[in-house]
């Protein structure tokens, strides 16, 4: 935990979650501040994703308590699958991109804004008769849609099928996605897979800009070392469900635990 | 009491035809994950093969019941599988990797032409068959009644315990029941490691629909009559049953058979028989709402 | 490629001989109740005759399919040119047969290029516009056509009963594509809320005298309250299960009203059914006591016609409705949301969306326009029975909605003239009609699983379409 943040964005408490006999997490606790990058690592099976589950309301912990402090305190643990969107505002994205592939990117970042949307139709009552206010609200989202295609590069594909995208778009677009539901903290599960450098570049150019420049705090699952080194200001690694080592990049680098458990032996590069 | 008994050996008899069809839909679940909607149908097409081969066996001289029994057994499983094989291979194979509901329409659409192809050729009145087997054993007479198990009822029972033990033996200990189960767990997997996934289904389908054509047989010669229709009431029975037992699962199929058997028979005989299909809809309803995985199938995690 | 015939001819046979095998029963031996006992009636000319058929129409693809114009296209020919010949066929149904599979042997030949000329139309800038701008113009015309129709020479009292019916299709296929469609829910029960409206509107005007225009609303609540009420609980499950259920529920239905004789008066029915008023005028010869004719009204002489053209602008009225509110709230944020959900119901979820009640609206929706066309369908046939309400008619309309292509709604009205005109057009397919909906609704999964009108036309754009010269 740095210093500088004694009040922690997100708080995880002795989570646990057990898959019939399986422990896939095993009483871990960490916490990760506003605007900032937190990066989860791990090797493959860690349970990485499973934290990332049950933060997003997908798992329900088997023991635990996560809290979110933003505009006001919110226990996540307790919240129903889409409520940790909706209320809390945690938006994610997914090891394997999941957009909305037969609708356009354009629709993709509209539907992000459902929640917003929906209260200006009215219940779609107000959309239905045409009224002003909701076409004032819809021109807003476009608004914001288009000022989020212009900073990942696909104002031009607007109108294109999302499915239809290159790979490395169809990542980006999952990310301005997640943004555009406005949230209050952003979980990421492993963005630069499957990225060139130079997309794994501009990815990172993304993420810094989406902390520094939206005040956003970001919690990252990653593999790509070039990543998660450069960019993140905290570092959570994950073994066999329980948390091994936590810190700054530079006193995780180092730590004898991290190295044997997750890289291997010193020798091996960090990617192992 | 006496009419208790009688009640479950008839509804045992039943369970025993529904547990047969249910293995169809069980497998193929369990396979591909689709549900075979046009199964009801095959089983439909296996009683009517049935339903002409002893036709045949009175024209060609084969009075004995046994011989006749075991030469359309025989000739409804081959001729019932080449139907399962086929649907396979044309409306099924080419939709693997499709959305989603793709399988489900397409099966719908298998459904209505067979239903339709029978009617065309056979004509939709339904078809009286004369009884194969008849008399039967008194066990015991009680408050005036006599509680009967018939010959019929003994070779139902019977058929059914003996197929599902050798169709068990096939799953558990032939290399094809575990090239099976290994499509089960993993289709790309299983296809690296040199299982053929094609044949493997088209079996899977050979099989149950050989089963189906049992179950037909059973049928037409517990009821004595046949249309084109049957197969849809009897599907979804019988795929009520493999939801109840839990899909995927063998034993569970048979089980599910078992107490949908049970719950018609004595719905019907102790409430009342106009409402005995509500009954079973009502048990598909709220088995898949408040307990999908059924009995004994395992409750899948969402894979996020 | 003489070296590759004897595969061919080998792999016709195989098919050949699997045809036979699949026939050989059904087909060839015809069972006939003939009073005492059921005999023979063996048919295997008919079956010798498809399975040689099957024989030329596989080989003939595969000639096609090597792109082997010439031979295909003269098997074609031969085929066609045999079945639709005088020759003496045990039955027209096997002329066909054979005069099908030429045709779908010419037609595989010329398919790679008529494929390439529409897939370069679909891909050029200036054909994508001239499509659009087609289809808005299809439409255009296909409405005025459809307002102006009772006014033509064609709206003889069979062709306007043909195109109320066709029209109340249109409607159910335009209701069910919200839930299929746009939400991608598999609904295999929309009959029962066909048949809640269609009861709504037979007991509460035989019983409480109420008219249909107060009613049309009323049974449009009851059925959307019925969606809500069975849609609760299932809508949570994965899409082949809820298929199941809604077909479930939709048989539950079916055989309450079979049996809750003292409600719905079981498999008798309910007749004496009035039909629907004008401004309180009623369309009969006759008017009852304190109530006027319609001919009265207008003092013009009574013509049956009057009633069925009435009846023909209500469907129209209704479906055009249905039509306009769904263009509409596909625009709107439930209806990307209905959409989105079919596309990815965890990205949903992962965006704050509540796919429950997302889908419950879509449901709800969707049982209503069943409901407005239920009572509709009371009004004009003046008595109704559980019969009409089966399993069989929820299929119908849901191969109209698969077969136009999901979420299409030019598509759908396609389907539904082709499907349910064609028949009653050309009586003797009657029969066959059910078999071209099963065979219709495989052949789309298997070749064109997004139907016969795949196009999707964004719910919103930001750069307007580049239109052609």
């Amino acid at each position: 935990m740095s210093a500088a943040h004694p009040e922690p964005l997100i708080e995880v408490e002795h989570l646990t979650m057990r898959f019939g006999g399986l422990v896939a997490v095993d009483d871990v606790s960490f916490s990760a501040g506003p605007r900032q990058i937190t990066a989860i690592i791990g090797p493959n099976g860690a349970g990485k994703t499973t934290v990332f589950n049950c933060i997003t309301g997908f798992y329900k912990p088997t023991v635990g308590r996560l809290t979110l402090r933003a505009d006001q305190e919110y226990l996540l643990e307790r919240m129903l699958g889409h409520e940790v969107g909706q209320k809390a505002r945690v938006a994610r994205t997914f090891q394997n991109i999941r957009l909305f592939p037969g609708m356009t990117v354009l629709e993709n970042l509209l539907v992000a804004q459902h929640n917003k949307l929906m209260r200006a139709s009215g219940m779609s009552i107000f959309g239905l008769l045409g009224l002003q206010r909701y076409r004032t609200a819809e021109a807003a989202a476009i608004e914001k849609a288009r000022g989020w295609l212009e900073r990942i590069q696909l104002l031009p594909d607007a109108d294109r099928p999302a499915g239809e995208l290159p790979y490395g778009a169809q990542r980006r677009l999952e990310i301005a996605r997640a943004m555009c539901t406005d949230p209050q903290l952003l979980c990421l599960d492993e963005p630069a897979a499957g990225l060139n450098p130079r997309e794994s570049a501009e990815l990172n150019e993304l993420l810094v800009s989406i902390r520094d420049r939206d005040g956003i705090g970001v919690l990252l699952i990653e593999h790509d070392m070039s990543v998660v080194m450069r960019i993140s200001n905290h570092i959570v690694v994950l073994d066999y469900g329980r948390k091994i080592a936590e810190g700054a990049p530079d006193m995780v680098r180092n730590d004898p635990a991290v190295i044997r458990a997750y890289l291997g032996t010193a020798e091996d590069g960090p990617d192992a | 009491m006496a009419y208790f008994t009688q009640q479950l050996i008839n509804a045992v008899t039943l369970g025993a035809i529904y547990g047969l069809i249910a293995i169809g839909y069980t497998m193929v679940y369990g396979i591909i994950g689709m549900i075979n909607f046009a199964h009801g149908d095959i089983f439909m097409i296996g009683a009517f093969i049935s339903l002409i081969g002893f036709m045949i066996c009175a024209l060609l001289g084969i009075s004995s019941a046994p011989a006749a029994i075991l030469f359309v057994l025989l000739l409804s499983m081959v001729f019932t599988a080449v139907y399962g094989w086929t649907i396979e291979r044309t409306a099924y194979r080419p939709l693997r990797g499709s959305f989603k509901l793709a399988p489900l329409i397409s099966a719908i659409g298998v459904s209505i032409l067979l239903e339709n192809y029978v009617q065309l050729a056979q004509g939709a009145r339904p078809k009286p068959a004369g009884s194969v087997v008849q008399g039967g054993y008194n066990l015991f007479r009680a408050d005036g009644f006599d509680v009967r198990v018939t010959w019929l009822q003994i070779i139902i029972v019977v058929v059914t315990v003996v197929l599902m033990a050798g169709f068990s033996w096939v799953i558990a200990a032939t290399s094809l029941g575990r090239q099976q189960r290994a499509c089960e767990q993993d289709m790309k997997m299983a296809a690296l490691l040199g299982v053929d996934v094609d044949r493997t289904i088209s079996l899977t389908f050979v099989m149950g629909s050989a089963l189906a054509a049992v179950a037909g047989m059973l049928f037409l010669m517990y009821y004595g009559v046949v249309d084109f229709f049957i197969g849809f009431l009897a599907g979804i029975k019988a795929f009520t049953a493999a939801v109840l037992g839990g899909i995927g699962s063998l034993p569970g199929a048979m089980l599910g058979g078992l107490l949908i058997g049970l719950i018609e028979v004595f719905w019907a005989g102790y409430f009342s028989s106009e409402y005995k299909d509500v009954a079973v809809f009502a048990i598909l309803v709220l088995v898949l709402i408040f307990r999908p995985s059924g009995l004994l199938g395992k409750p899948e995690i969402e894979k996020v | 490629m003489g070296d590759r015939l004897p595969a061919l001819l080998k792999d016709s046979a195989l098919t050949a001989l699997m045809a036979a095998a699949l026939g050989l029963f059904i087909v060839g031996f015809q069972t006939r109740d003939i009073g005492q006992g059921l005999f023979f009636d063996y048919q295997f000319v008919d079956l010798g005759i498809a399975v040689v058929t099957i024989f030329f129409g596989r080989l003939g693809l595969h000639l096609a399919a090597m792109g082997l114009k010439w031979p295909s296209f003269a098997l074609g020919t031969v085929l066609g040119a045999v079945g639709a010949s005088p020759l003496k066929m045990p039955s027209t149904f096997l002329h066909w047969f054979v005069v099908i599979a030429g045709v779908l042997i010419i037609l595989r030949t010329i398919w790679p290029w008529a494929n390439a000329a529409l897939a370069k139309a679909r891909h050029s800038e200036r054909g994508r516009a001239m499509g659009q701008r087609g289809a808005k113009w299809f439409g255009a015309i296909l409405l005025i056509a459809a307002v102006l129709l009772p006014f033509t020479p064609f709206a003889d009292q069979k062709n306007m009963d043909l195109a109320v019916l066709i029209l109340t299709y249109v409607m159910l296929g335009w209701g069910l594509n919200i839930v299929v469609g746009l939400a991608g829910l598999l609904d295999l029960g929309y009959v029962a809320f066909y048949a809640v409206g269609a009861y709504s509107y037979a007991l509460l005007s035989t019983q409480f005298g109420l008219n249909f225009w107060t009613v049309l609303p009323l049974a449009g609540m009851f059925a959307a309250t019925f969606g809500l009420l069975l849609g609760f609980p299932v809508l949570r499950l994965r899409g082949d299960y809820l298929a199941i259920v809604t077909m479930g529920f939709g048989e539950i239905i079916r055989l309450v009203l079979l049996n809750w004789v003292d409600l719905s008066n079981g498999p008798a029915g309910i007749g004496g059914i009035p039909g629907p008023t004008l401004f309180g005028a009623v369309f009969a010869e006759t008017a009852p006591p304190g109530q006027q004719t319609f001919a009265q009204m207008m003092n013009i002489p009574f013509s049956s016609n009057q009633r069925l053209i009435y009846l023909y602008y209500i469907i129209l009225l209704l479906a055009l409705v249905t039509n306009f509110f769904t263009q509409r709230i596909r625009r709107l944020p439930v209806g990307r949301a209905w959409e989105a959900l079919r596309e990815d119901e965890t990205a949903c979820k992962a965006l704050g969306i509540n796919p429950t009640n997302t889908k419950l609206t879509a449901f709800a929706v969707g049982a209503m326009f069943a409901g407005f066309a239920g009572s509709f369908f009371a009004a004009k046939q003046r008595f109704i029975s559980p019969e009409s309400f089966t399993f069989i008619e929820s299929a119908i309309i849901l191969s109209i909605v698969v077969l136009g292509g999901m979420g299409s709604q030019i598509g759908v009205v396609l389907a539904a003239v082709l499907l349910i005109g064609l028949p009653e057009w050309f009586r003797d397919l009657g029969a066959y009609r059910m078999i071209v909906f099963g065979l219709a609704m495989v052949l789309i999964m298997v070749f064109r699983p997004r139907g016969l009108i795949a196009h999707r036309e964004p719910s919103v754009r930001l750069h307007p379409v580049r239109a052609g010269p």
